[in-house]
Order: structure tokens, then sequence, then C-alpha cells
């Protein structure tokens, strides 16, 4: 096992009085990819908000890197190393594709990722990098937004349903890059509704259900039955 | 709990004693000329102008969205409206009065068909140049005096009342129905389907216009409104001063300034909040106006602290902490099972923001 | 050749009403916030010029060097610790702050400086002027305010689209909630962006001071000159304001023309004839 890099212990959280998480404990180690299934609503996309500082929790709930850092502000959490791709791209609309990646990297944490590297990595961004991010195809955005997560060079990258809305060869495609992402030494943690997809990819599995985890354990050794049963909770 | 067993109320046991507390105190307000002297009398009147446009400007900002800052133009239209109606149209003061709320109802619309293109923080600027463009074109009419003003002829003054007192009688109750009426109007147009509208505009424009609700057509009646309630207290306030001026009339200090600071202070957003405003800037301004700037620099200071540390203004902090309603807007529904009379154990319809 | 000239000078006061202008749009920009203060601002910055040349026996264009780093201070420091706690979904917070931020600037001023009329004296230049044709000069003073305030404006529009600070700003404006999950920081790049707003208004004010007299009451008025030039020349265009300032300085110029009486009241025509007629301004670029 290797060293633990984030920990989420107990995690609550709240969107006003709606109750959306209840006691959610999690390890992320270096170097892992963590995969988070569950039905809708289960509160995978929550979970990621909560880590990445969009929505408040408690200051000892999660650790990063040793440090607390539950309820620290999203811009100070991006700087210490955890960066999200957040459901739905949000690229920045008035800017271009390099200045989207180019803003990724003003967090400025140093590293190995580099415009070269992120064009290295998505080569469709290259030739299209003047153009405004939001004449691009979906797939094209998906990269933007990872590269723009990637820029600001992080320790840990949470990655909320990067195949949404995508044809499946886009998924794939996508997919055959993360582990050259892992190479460099970034941990990733994918929510991802494709069970299969996110078996594959991942080395361990967290399954949520109405806001628990219901089910946890390396990818290899999980049935899919045992998911399934997590999933609906029968 | 089925539908049929629940009725629905709008009243609650501080409403009804609040009713007639009203009452006796309006009964004693209307004995005030007998009661008190000129200097009170003025005074007094000065407190039902401002009541009255903090209450409009409150009807337009903070229950409508229509956040101006320039209705120190109807003000100074009503003035105007008053002096050129009753010079140049030989009309009785008191009848000039609601026709210069009416020619600024006309006004209103065309001014309100260019204002609302602008959006939001915008449309406050676009209210100040409105009153502007009024002022400095008062100041081109030669025939009332330029840029410098002018008085009311003797001969209009002669023809509110005959002696100094009856006029100052005249013109207290004339200030006192005035307000009266504009505040029973600005309740029952919130409480109506009209005021339920309004909210829905406020709280989300968006949902308001799925809803169905005619937004554009509720905010300009609310602002054509405004506009004629908000000229009829000027012209009262110049029937008042007597004398008149493009500075004095369309006085963003006076007219907008004060108006706002008593809406936020007392509460933006409720009835009540004017009430309670325009006592405390009038307790303020009794005591400490001798300090001059200074003074206004303390009023405006005052208004953004209430602004940032408590918007629901003083009147919001009281009717929050003890559940107060003097002038309830929300309609509960009374279950079968609390009798009625008992509004103390009504449920609310809808939650607390 | 008179009308001529009267148009000259009313281009050449557009300049100083786009700087008025550049100011007011930059925040609306950034955080959609509409300053009422901004006028006040303006004055403000005029005084603390005034101040400055005082005390330090520098002319007005020296006294910039104190001037803009103050008032973006200044900026910074009001945005930090009162007008990001305004801001958010409801319009009422920022407006009525800022206009009671107005207010007490007016009366703080009116305390310092007493309701007396003030010049900026800048010597020579002041009165310095290049003959073009027969009956027609440009003066050096208005030609280098014009030429100042071209010079911000290219400025600031580099700045905007060529730089990490200016990509900060589109992005926050943009969608203020992802720009907090690539590192930005909301409240610092909107403290940056009023620095930046008030440094613009520090030359304006400058500007303002040399060119007329100046009292605590005057800042109203500039506020709804800037206003004016930022809806004409469409928002949040730079180059914009620059066209919707000089439209405004030459209604005005040609209505002083027609008769002294009605120069303010003609650029304020043209302000709601061209609202009426192109509500989204000349050059729009930001929707709502």
């Amino acid at each position: 096992m290797s060293e633990t890099l984030l920990s989420v212990k107990n995690l609550e959280a709240f969107y006003g009085d709606f109750q959306a998480l209840f006691g959610v404990s999690l390890e992320i180690g270096a170097g892992e990819v963590v995969a988070i299934v569950g039905a809708n609503g289960a509160g995978k996309s929550t979970l990621f908000k909560t880590i990445a500082g969009q929505i408040p929790s408690r200051r000892d709930a999660v650790t990063f890197a040793g440090e607390p850092i539950g309820g620290l502000r999203a811009h100070d959490i991006v700087r210490r190393g955890v960066a999200l791709v957040p459901e739905g791209r949000r690229l920045f609309r008035s800017l271009s594709v390099q200045e989207n990646l180019q803003i990724g990297g003003q967090a400025g944490r140093k590293g190995a990722w580099t415009l070269e590297r992120v064009y290295g990595l998505f080569p469709a961004l290259r030739e299209r990098r003047a153009q405004p991010a939001a004449e691009l195809s979906g797939g094209q955005q998906q990269m933007v937004a990872i590269g723009r997560a990637l820029m600001s060079n992080p320790k840990l990258l949470l990655c909320d349903e990067i195949s949404l809305g995508l044809a499946p060869i886009i998924v794939r495609d996508i997919y055959a890059r993360l582990p050259m992402i892992v190479a460099e030494g970034t941990s990733l943690a994918i929510v991802e509704q494709d069970i299969v997809q996110a078996l594959a990819a991942s080395t361990k599995v967290y399954c949520l259900q109405e806001g628990r985890v219901a089910l946890a354990g390396a990818s290899q050794s999980v049935t899919r039955e045992k998911i399934a049963a997590a999933y609906f909770g029968v | 709990m089925s539908a049929q067993a629940a009725h629905i109320e709008t009243a609650t046991r501080a409403s009804r004693i609040g009713v007639v507390a009203i009452a006796l105190a309006l009964a004693a307000l209307a004995a005030a000329p007998f009661l008190t002297d000129g200097a009170n009398l003025s005074l007094l009147a000065q407190i039902y102008a401002y009541l009255a446009l903090a209450t409009l400007w409150n009807l337009l900002a903070g229950f409508s969205g229509l956040v101006s800052v320039g209705q120190h133009a109807w003000v100074g239209l009503g003035g105007y409206g008053l002096f050129a109606l009753t010079i140049f149209g030989g009309l009785h003061p008191f009848a000039a009065i609601p026709v210069a709320g009416a020619v600024a109802a006309l006004a209103a619309v065309p001014v309100a068909g260019l204002l609302f293109r602008l959006r939001g923080s915008y449309f406050a600027i676009g209210s100040w140049v409105v009153a502007e463009v009024m002022r400095l074109a008062a100041s081109q009419i030669s025939a009332l005096g330029g840029g410098s003003g002018t008085s009311l002829p003797v001969r209009v003054v002669a023809s509110i009342a005959a002696s100094r007192q009856e006029r100052e009688f005249a013109v207290y109750w004339s200030a006192l129905a005035l307000v009266v009426a504009i505040l029973a109007l600005t309740i029952w147009l919130l409480r109506s389907r009209w005021g339920l509208s309004l909210r829905a505009i406020h709280n989300n424009e968006l949902a308001a216009v799925s809803n169905g609700v005619e937004v554009a057509r509720v905010r300009l009646f609310v602002y054509v409104l405004t506009a004629a309630g908000t000229a009829m207290i000027g012209a009262l306030i110049f029937l008042q001063k007597l004398r008149i001026s493009p500075d004095a009339a369309f006085s963003v200090n006076d007219w907008t300034a004060f108006v706002i600071f008593i809406t936020v202070i007392g509460g933006v957003g409720r009835i009540e909040g004017p009430v309670v405003g325009v006592v405390v800037f009038f307790v303020l301004r009794q005591t400490l106006a001798d300090l001059g700037t200074i003074y206004l620099m303390m009023l405006g200071l005052v208004a953004i602290l209430v602004m940032l540390k408590a918007p629901q203004g003083v009147w919001g902090l009281v009717a929050d902490k003890w559940g107060v309603e003097i002038v309830p807007l929300q309609r509960r529904v009374i279950y079968a099972k609390s009798a009625p009379g008992e509004p103390a154990s009504a449920r609310k319809e809808e939650p607390k923001p | 050749m008179d009308w001529l000239n009267s148009i000259v000078q009313g281009v050449l006061v557009g300049g100083l009403y786009a700087l008025f202008a550049a100011g007011l749009s930059l925040i609306f920009g950034v955080m959609r916030l509409v300053n009422i203060a901004h006028g006040d601002l303006i004055v403000l910055a005029a005084y603390l010029a005034l101040a400055t040349t005082q005390t330090l026996g520098v002319g007005p264009l020296g006294s910039l060097l104190v001037i803009v780093p103050l008032m973006a201070l200044i900026g910074y420091t009001l945005q930090r610790f009162v007008l990001n706690r305004t801001l958010g979904e409801d319009l009422l917070p920022p407006l009525l702050v800022t206009f009671g931020l107005s207010v007490i600037l007016q009366n703080g001023l009116l305390q310092v400086f007493t309701a007396d009329s003030r010049k900026l004296q800048a010597g020579l230049i002041e009165t310095a002027s290049i003959p073009i044709a027969e009956g027609l000069s440009l003066g050096v003073l208005p030609l280098l305010q014009f030429i100042v305030a071209v010079a911000v404006i290219a400025g600031l529009q580099a700045l905007f689209y060529n730089t990490p600070m200016g990509r900060a700003f589109r992005a926050t404006s943009d969608d203020p909630s992802t720009a907090q999950l690539v590192g930005l920081d909301n409240r610092h790049v909107f403290g940056l962006a009023m620095a930046l707003s008030l440094a613009v208004t520090a030359v304006a004010g400058v500007f303002l001071g040399v060119r007329a007299n100046f009292d605590p009451s005057i800042g109203p008025a500039r506020l709804i000159f800037g206003f004016e030039a930022v809806i004409i020349g469409g928002l949040g265009n730079l180059w914009g304001t620059l066209a919707g300032g000089i439209i405004l300085g030459v209604a005005q110029a040609v209505g002083a023309k027609l008769d002294p009486g009605w120069q303010l009241l003609a650029g304020h025509l043209a302000f709601l004839f061209i609202l009426a007629i192109r509500p989204q301004g000349l050059f729009p670029r930001v929707q709502d």
C-alpha cells in the first residue's frame, strides 16, 4: 500500500438544510487511480466539490499531504496541489484554448506540466490554441478542462464525469491518456457513470449510495454483482 | 388535514392590535393643529412627506427590484408642475396636486420605456440622468425664474386659505391625507395579486416569467404609480415651501439620498421599514443636524453599516427577533384544528427565507 | 470654422469622458459592480492631486506619480474591506453602499476643503496651443489629455488581452466559481480590478482639475458622463467607451454652441437618443 495522499474522514456536506454526505471516509494513495461510482444523487460530485473547497466542510474532515485542508477556500486548495476538472467542463468562454490552459498555470505551482507538455498529451489542442474554447467539440473541450487542471501541476487530480455527453470513441481516447498523467506522479480520482470503464481505469473503487460509502475495495477484486448491489442498495 | 379544513388569513394578533393603535394615532395626528404650534406642524408635515417618499421608493426598489436613485426627478416635476399649473393654468393649488401627479404618470411612461432598457444597476444611474435632464430643462423655463427659481405668487398663496394659520392647517391636513392614502394604497397593492407578482419578480425574475407573470407590465405599472405619488408629494412639499428652484426641486440629497437612507435604516422590502426609518432619521436630524456635513457623513456611514451588517434594517431585526408583523403581507393557512381567533398558532404557508 | 473648432474641442473633451468611463466599465466588466461613488472618487483624486502639488511643490502631471498608486491602494482596500461584502445576487447592497460612500466622500471633501472652487495650476502649458488653420487651433493641454486617454485605453486593452492579470479578470468575469478552481482568489482579483479602476480615475481626476474648476459637489455629474459614455459605446468594450466619450463631448460642444445653457442638456439628450435607438450601445461586447 502506497503512502496516503488524501484522507477523508467522516465527511458531512450540506446544501443549505439538505444533507448530501453522511460521514464519508476514504483514502487515496500516491500514484493511485481511485474510481468513485454510484447512482445519480449518491453524492459523488458533492464529494469532489467538498474536497476542492467549493462546499464548506470541517477542517479535519479532509487531510491532504498530512495537512488538514477541509473548509479552506477553493483557490487555496488548488495551490496546495488538488485540482478539480469540474462536471460540465466549465471552460472560460471569453478565453482562447491556450488562455484557458495558461490560466490553469497561474496557480504558481512548479512541475512537469507546461503548455508544451499539455499539447503533447492532447495534440488536437495545439492547432486550435487560438480559438475561443467554446468553439471546440465536446471531446476537445474536455481535453482543455483536463489540461487546464494539469497546468496547476496537481499532486491529486479529481475528474468529475469526464465522459459525460461524449462519444464512446472519444471517451476511450481520453481514458487512454490518463496513465500518462499518473506516470508524471499525479494521483487520480475519477467520478464515472460507466462501471466497466471505471473499474478498468482504476486501482481502487468506492461506491457511494445516498451519501454514504456502500462499498470499497481493489478494482480487480470487486465483482460487478457486488457493485450492482452497492449501487442500488439491494 | 384536508384543504377544506383550512382557510387563509393575512391578519395576526399584532396586526389587529396594530389596526386599533393606528386608528387612535391617526385621530391624534388629525387633531394636531389644535394641539401644537406652527413649527411642529411644519415638522410633522415634513415627516409625512418623507414617510410617503420612502414608502414609494420601498415599493419600487424593495418590492419590485427597480432600484432608482433618481426619484428626485419626480419630486421636482411635481413641484414645478404645481407652480406651472397654478401660475399659468390658474388651478387651485389643491387641484393642482393630483393634476401634477397625473402629469408625472404620463411622463413616466416614455421614461420607463427608455430606462427599462438598462439592466439592474445601470437602471439606477439612468434614473439619475432623467432627473438631471429635468433639472436642466427646468432651469431653461424663464417664466419660472430659470436657474434661480421663483416664489408662489401672493394671489395663489391667498387662494389656499384666507389666513396664514388656516393655510398651515390645510397644508398639514393634505399632507396627512396624502401619506395615509399612499400607505394604504401601497399596503393594498402588496396584498393584492399585483403584490404577489411583485414578490415573484423580486425573488426570481426568470421563474416569474415562466409563471406567466408579465414582468414588464407589473414593473411599468409600479414605476408609473410611484412617479405619480412621488410627484404629488413633491407638489405638496413646494406648496409648503412656497418657493422653488431647480437645485432645490431636483436635489439628489434631499429627495433621493435621505429617502434611501430612511428606507435602508428602517428595513428595505418591509412595509414598516420606512416608518421606523423616518423616526430614526428625524430624531438624528433634530439632534445632530447642527453638525452639518459630519451629520451627513454619519448618515451615509450608518446606511452602509446597516446594509453590510443588518441588511434587513432596524425593523427587520425587531420583527425577526420577536416575530412581529404589524402589516402582514404573507398569506398564511389556518388549519381548522386551531380554533379561529387563535392566530398565534397559525402556520406560515411559506417558509422564512 | 467656428463649428469645426467646437467639434474638435468636443472630441478632445471626449477623451476625458472616456477616462471617466474606462474605470467604470472595467469594474462592471470584471464583477458587474456599478460604483455610484465613481464620480466622487474622481473628485477625490483631484483634491489629492491639489494637496500633493501644494505640499511637494510638484506640478499636476508630476503629482500623478503619487496619486495613481495612492488611488490604486485606496481602491484595493475599499474593495477588499467593503465592496467585496456587497457582491452577490442582490443588486441593492452594492448600489446602496456605493451611494452611501458617495455621500460620505462629498461631505468629507466639503469638511476638509470647503465648498470653494479649486483648480490645479499647470503653468504655461495651459494656454499653449498649436494653430492648425485660420480660426482653428488645438490647445496643447486638451491634446495631451486626449493622447493620454487614448494611451490609457490602449494600455488597459493590452492588459486585458495580453497579460496574466487580464486573463484572470476575464476568467473571473466569465465564471467566478470556476475561477476559484484554477487558483484565482476572487476577492484579490476584484481588489486588483478596483485598484486599476481607481488608478485610471486618478489620471482622470488630475486632468479634470487642470482643465476646469472643481468643488466637492461635482462628482455625480462626472459619474453620469462616464456612465453615458459607457452606454453609448456599448458595455464591456474599452474602445467603445472612447467612442462614447467623444460622442458625448461633441454633443455637449454642439449644444453649447447653440446656447450656453444647452451644453449639458445636449449631452444627456444624445445619450437618451442612442438609448432609444440602440439600447445595446454602438459597439457592445458583454451581454447582460
